[in-house]
């Protein structure tokens, strides 16, 4: 037998071996085959960069043909969905501050009599444009607007036949981001992923590491209990996350120059509970997890879902509803509302509320599972 | 809690315990006098890991009840562990930690007073005082597991569960690893190890040999020599070693097991025995009947409980 050069016997020994130990990590053999499948379905179904069917609050302050001819031709763009009817200026700025609505569209009680008068009639469009790209596109559609709407109301009497330009003209504030500066958006929503990265993956590992290395074993056959040992091992992981965040917002703040707009009660309380779920999620997939590589595998598992359905990468308005139920479970989603809300928006907790329960339930959720199974590991 | 009874460091009845369909742990009953030295042996996969860490409070056994020091194994799972030093199959402390700092994590877990003081004396007593700034990961296997029983001892347990404690380790380490033991249990420390080393199963008080997760030989090393019937012969001449493939396979053989240029044949059957060799007599062979070892009773348990697996 030959020792030298290159023999095909040899590379096909190495090659069945290593088939054989793939198909026995059942994990990764999932994953192969989970992984493309899930992104296909993302990218293909529920990515969109173009999102119709936006939900619009108007303040209506004349109650008129016009008025609802505006309102008719909003809804068959397409674009918008008229979801409320906001009483009061001050009702409609909560609506879009909140989040409730993309979009608030305010028709003025003079808009008839100014139509009529052909004297610079306005309708006034606010954008929420802490996310510019999900906002683009219905922007640009408003441009057709003023030639659209009033076309059949204005072929009988007030008819305006053969003027030059449009009957009324539609102000766009893009509020929040008035430039449309993507940065605004990207970089609190990168808090949320960077902080997801290395919590979630630093925990699960450095608990899987003690299982790995048989120290997990030594500790459980010490007096520690469970409780003892999750909250020794993720206090300095504690740290950590609140280094990265003080780091990233210094520098949103100094590089990107993005707005600081207060709410900070609401960002800290959003971003303890989100450090504190994000490692208790680590922990949980430490528990579950054989190995390392395991345990950086589910990592990836939860976090690519929450980069592509989270609101963070892709417009969350954009996504068909299922994808936005699925977007709703993850906590990424949550927690970026509550950041953008604070900084762009200036949210205070009264606005923050919903995104905050839901961050307090994953919290809950997560150590309870994280410690149910933790008690159990070596039986 | 109760308080120690008897004199039993170890008494536990009937354990079971099964992983899914695998029934590692079968009606296994132990007692240990305390301040006694017990060799746990058997096969590799006989349950031994399972049962210690069943007296540890490591696991919880499916049914089967005893006592550890006195105290329930299964209520008084604590005040087990606080009264317990295990040391695992594996080297089980922080690799990227220095020996001291091992040691100091392992005072503060007990929550030992004079910290201090009790890891400089395990130092001191260890001959590693000068080495305590080194990584744990950098010792060679021989200091690891002194260190490690070191660390399992620092809280001066009343009972210490070893398993496997010197796989893979050097003879001089392991003689002064087992100096140590001796050393604790002259303190009144009641040791129960697990081995695949037949000399250090001789260096126990006493034996208590599992297979297939039941418990089938226990004793002194002497008693349960005695308690086998086993007869052995010792076969010296030309190529001694080379029959024991031939004799081994001869009625009223069960082991013949070539040592150097010798060799050595087992059988509980004298006659038969006998017979199997005699048509080796003479032709330059020397025969001579010999003590069984503890290894040749050990083959014969396994291959014996080995045919009654159903």
């Amino acid at each position: 037998m030959k020792s030298g050069g290159f023999s095909l016997n040899r590379v096909t020994a190495v090659l069945i071996k290593e088939f054989k130990q793939l198909t026995r990590d059942r994990i990764t053999y999932a994953m192969m085959l989970a992984i493309p499948v899930a992104q296909l379905i993302l990218f293909g179904y529920a990515i969109n960069t173009e999102p119709r069917h936006l939900p619009t609050a108007v303040l209506i302050q004349e109650d008129s043909r016009h008025a609802r001819s505006i309102v008719a031709a909003l809804e068959n763009s397409r674009y918008f969905d008229v979801v409320a009817q906001a009483r009061s200026p001050a009702e409609l700025d909560r609506l879009l501050r909140t989040g409730q609505v993309q979009f608030a569209v305010t028709i003025p009680g003079d808009f008839t009599r100014r139509v009529a008068r052909g004297d610079k009639a306005q309708i006034l469009v606010e954008a929420d444009a802490t996310d510019p790209s999900a906002t683009g596109p219905a922007v640009a559609a408003l441009a057709a607007l003023p030639d659209q709407a009033l076309r059949h109301d204005l072929t009988g009497a007030l008819g305006l036949q053969g003027q030059p330009s449009a009957p009324f003209e539609v102000v766009v504030h893009r509020r929040y981001n008035p430039e449309a500066i993507t940065a605004y958006n990207i970089v609190p929503g990168l808090l949320g992923i960077i902080l997801s990265l290395t919590l979630v993956m630093m925990t699960a590992l450095s608990v899987t590491r003690e299982t790995e290395r048989g120290t997990m074993e030594t500790l459980l056959s010490t007096p520690l209990e469970p409780l003892e040992v999750m909250v020794g091992k993720l206090a300095p992981y504690v740290m950590v996350g609140l280094i990265q965040t003080a780091i990233i917002l210094v520098m949103a703040a100094t590089l990107f120059r993005v707005p600081m707009g207060g709410g900070w009660m609401g960002l800290a309380a959003g971003v303890a509970l989100f450090i504190t779920g994000s490692l208790a999620l680590g922990f949980l997939i430490s528990t579950v997890a054989r190995s390392q590589l395991q345990a950086m595998q589910m990592s990836f598992f939860y976090i690519l879902p929450s980069i592509l359905l989270s609101g963070f990468m892709f417009p969350f308005r954009g996504m068909p509803a299922w994808a936005q139920w699925i977007g709703e479970v993850i906590p990424v989603t949550h927690f970026l509302r509550v950041v953008r809300g604070s900084l762009l928006k200036g949210q205070d907790l009264g606005d923050q509320w919903r995104e905050l329960a839901a961050l307090t339930a994953f919290v809950c959720v997560v150590t309870a599972l994280a410690m149910a199974r933790y008690r159990r590991t070596l039986d | 809690m109760s308080p120690p009874s008897a004199n039993w460091a170890i008494d536990v009845h009937d354990l079971n315990k099964s992983f899914g369909d695998k029934h590692v742990v079968n009606d296994v009953t132990i007692q240990v006098q305390a301040g006694r030295i017990c060799g746990f042996l058997g096969p590799n996969g006989s349950g031994k890991t399972t049962t210690l860490r069943m007296l540890c409070g490591l696991l919880t056994p499916d049914s089967g009840s005893g006592q550890a020091l006195g105290y329930d194994i299964i209520a008084e799972a604590d005040a087990v562990k606080l009264r317990t030093g295990y040391m695992t199959q594996k080297f089980s402390l922080y690799e990227d930690l220095t020996i001291a700092e091992n040691l100091q994590f392992t005072a503060r877990v007990y929550g030992l007073d004079r910290r201090r003081e009790r890891v400089d004396a395990a130092l001191e007593r260890l001959g590693l005082a000068s080495r305590r700034g080194q990584l744990a990961g950098t010792l060679s296997g021989g200091w690891k597991q002194r260190l490690a029983l070191a660390a399992a001892t620092l809280h001066e347990p009343r009972l210490l569960l070893l398993d496997e404690p010197t796989a893979g380790v050097d003879p001089k380490a392991r003689r002064t690893f087992w100096d140590e033991i001796h050393a604790l249990a002259a303190e009144g420390l009641t040791v129960l190890v697990s081995t695949h080393y037949m000399d250090e199963a001789e260096r126990c008080h006493e034996i208590a040999y599992i297979s297939y997760g039941r418990l089938i030989a226990r004793g002194t090393a002497e008693q349960v020599i005695s308690a086998s019937g086993l007869v052995t012969f010792h076969g010296e001449g030309p190529n001694a070693d080379k029959l024991a493939h031939e004799l081994g396979k001869a009625p009223g053989v069960d082991t013949a097991a070539a040592f150097g240029a010798s060799i050595h044949v087992s059988g509980e059957n004298r006659a038969e025995l006998e017979a199997a060799i005699a048509p080796y007599r003479g032709q330059g062979y020397r025969w001579a009947e010999a003590a069984p070892t503890l290894e040749d009773v050990f083959i014969q348990l396994m291959d014996r409980s080995q045919d009654n697996v159903p």
